[in-house]
């Protein structure tokens, strides 16, 4: 690997990073707003136009509280836990194909951390490491609210898990790849995954919410029965890490959801707009601006996606533990197998008839 | 035994294929909150924006003047005595030759004073006034203090600015009442607000 090589990867990964950082800090905000106008109320307006500063506002606040440990947590595990969860929950940004590539004097550069050709499992293995933030705090807190809170995120992600790698799997038999960045360029030409799985897209939805440990699936931190869930004893930054780490949790699920299922950077009419620029401004600058343009609509799928993550969470109350567990392993894990048979049928006898009757 | 019409009997019918498949029920719920995303906020954001707060609201303390500018009391002391929160403190002295275009009576009130932490804003010294003298506004509240000093309201804060006269529509609830009664059944009311009691 060379020197400019290495620089831009560097500066992509860099990009990436403070990219993924802001959209979560504006996330909180975002939420406060949505929350406000779905309750027909205004949301935080005072800090800043339309409360815009209202993120920095926060974080100066969680700087500021007072740094608390008790006195018989074990400490290092203690910081540990909030820094776990920030740490894998930026981690798994690295992967996301942002959009095409940009040409700089004849030399590619693809818009994505890492181009991995295991991306997928990459993201699920990281995902699944996330759930050790969560656990190493709530255990170090020495509290049983927090273990109780650890230990339900703990059996939901690992239930939820499953069913959403089953209706991954679906995805993947489709494809044949395990690459990102592949599986969004076979999406090219409105061939999205939804239009082709809209069951595994509603299981990988619900598991998504599960896994952010988000409303209807939030009993990890439900105040109602245990006061903060895992983060009882935290304060100050590290609990500010700990709901920064949701926020990018929930990005990070977003632009998986885009990627997977509505196409990342493709549009509709993609082709046209294309020629069109390359026409006009030749084969450098118009290509890099048919992917710029690419590129925002990926941002305003995953947008909207994290506005749906909000939307929910303002309309549907919150799960019993119970139905949580049944609607896993009894409802989700089914259909996602049945999920998979049904598109094992199409692709193995559906898909040569239809190729054939075009042809 | 049934006490009301209105009670409802319990069903744990089992529910359908589509009530449990929760979906239809999850996009009704997801309706109306997107309906109530975009609709019309109920928020008066208040420093900026003031509710109008009707005709006889009990706001700050006045002393009115009267139409020639000469301050209507006469420092009987009734406000003070029918004030439940012993808000009204006075001093009265007697009106000197050459003051007859200050005072309308000939005792007033050298000092009078209202402790604004004790006021409850009752409006009980108003209604005492023989003068019409003293009424409490229906446009301005009592500041928030910071300071010990900016409890206790003087004169000099009490009196009525002649320059921009406190002006109202109605001076008393009888009035108001008619005038909500007018505006009720329809019927098109342009009161002008008037300064004189």
């Amino acid at each position: 690997m060379d020197l400019t090589e290495f620089l831009v990867k560097t500066a992509t990964i860099f990009v990436v990073f403070v990219l993924t950082l802001v959209i979560a800090m504006y996330s909180t905000w975002a939420e406060r707003k949505v929350a406000g106008f779905i309750q027909d109320r205004m949301g935080p307006n005072r800090a800043g136009w339309g409360g815009l500063l209202q993120p920095l506002a926060d974080a100066g606040k969680m700087f500021f509280k007072e740094d608390f440990i008790p006195a018989l947590a074990n400490k290092w595990l203690f910081i540990a836990g909030p820094s776990l969860a920030m740490l894998t929950a930026l981690l798994a940004s690295a992967v996301i194909p942002f959009g095409s590539t940009f040409r700089i004097n004849g030399h590619e550069i693809v818009l994505q951390g890492v181009e991995s050709n295991i991306g997928i499992l990459y993201v699920f293995g990281v995902v699944a490491l996330g759930v050790y933030g969560i656990m190493v705090g709530g255990w170090a807190s020495n509290n049983k609210f927090s273990l109780l809170g650890a230990i339900r995120a703990a059996s939901q992600n690992i239930s939820y898990e499953v069913a959403m790698g089953l209706s991954l799997i679906a995805i993947l038999m489709m494809s044949s790849s395990l690459s990102l960045g592949e599986i969004v360029a076979q999406q090219h030409g409105m061939n999205w995954n939804i239009f082709y799985q809209p069951l595994g897209f509603l299981i990988f939805i619900t598991c998504s919410f599960a896994e952010c440990n988000r409303v209807p699936f939030d009993l990890p931190e439900c105040e109602t029965e245990l006061v903060g869930g895992y983060h009882t004893e935290y304060g100050s930054m590290k609990l500010g890490f700990y709901l920064f780490a949701e926020y990018i949790n929930m990005f990070i699920s977003s632009a998986i959801i885009s990627v997977l299922y509505f196409g990342g950077y493709n549009y509709p009419g993609m082709d046209w707009v294309y020629s069109q620029l390359t026409s006009a401004l030749g084969s450098e600058t118009g290509h890099n601006i048919a992917t710029l343009i690419g590129t925002a609509v990926f941002f305003g799928k995953a947008l909207f996606f994290i506005f749906f993550y909000m939307w929910v969470r303002w309309t549907i109350p919150r799960f019993r533990y119970d139905q949580l567990m049944n609607l896993g392993w009894k409802k989700l894990i089914p259909l996602a197998i049945f999920n998979i048979i049904i598109t094992g049928a199409a692709v193995l006898f559906l898909k040569p008839v239809i190729t054939a009757w075009l042809n | 035994m049934q006490l009301t019409n209105r009670s409802k009997q319990v069903s744990n019918k089992e529910m359908t294929l589509m009530e449990r498949a929760y979906i239809p029920a999850i996009a009704t719920g997801l309706a109306i909150t997107i309906k109530h995303f975009f609709a019309k906020k109920v928020t008066i954001e208040y420093p900026e924006v003031k509710r109008y707060l009707g005709p006889v609201f009990r706001g700050r303390h006045i002393l009115k003047r009267d139409e020639d500018g000469r301050e209507r009391c006469t420092a009987c002391g009734l406000c003070a005595v029918a004030c439940p929160a012993e808000a009204i403190q006075m001093v009265a002295a007697e009106r000197e030759k050459g003051e007859e275009n200050l005072y309308r009576e000939e005792k007033y009130a050298a000092v009078y004073e209202v402790n604004m932490l004790r006021c409850i804003f009752c409006g009980l010294c108003e209604e005492a006034c023989p003068k019409q003298a003293v009424y409490l506004r229906h446009d301005e509240f009592v500041p928030v203090f910071t300071e010990r000093d900016q409890v206790i309201w003087g004169k000099d804060l009490l009196v009525e600015d002649m320059t921009n006269r406190y002006t109202r529509e109605a001076w008393t609830k009888e009035e108001a009442r008619a005038l909500d009664a007018k505006r009720a059944s329809g019927e098109s009311t342009n009161v002008v607000p008037r300064a004189i009691p």
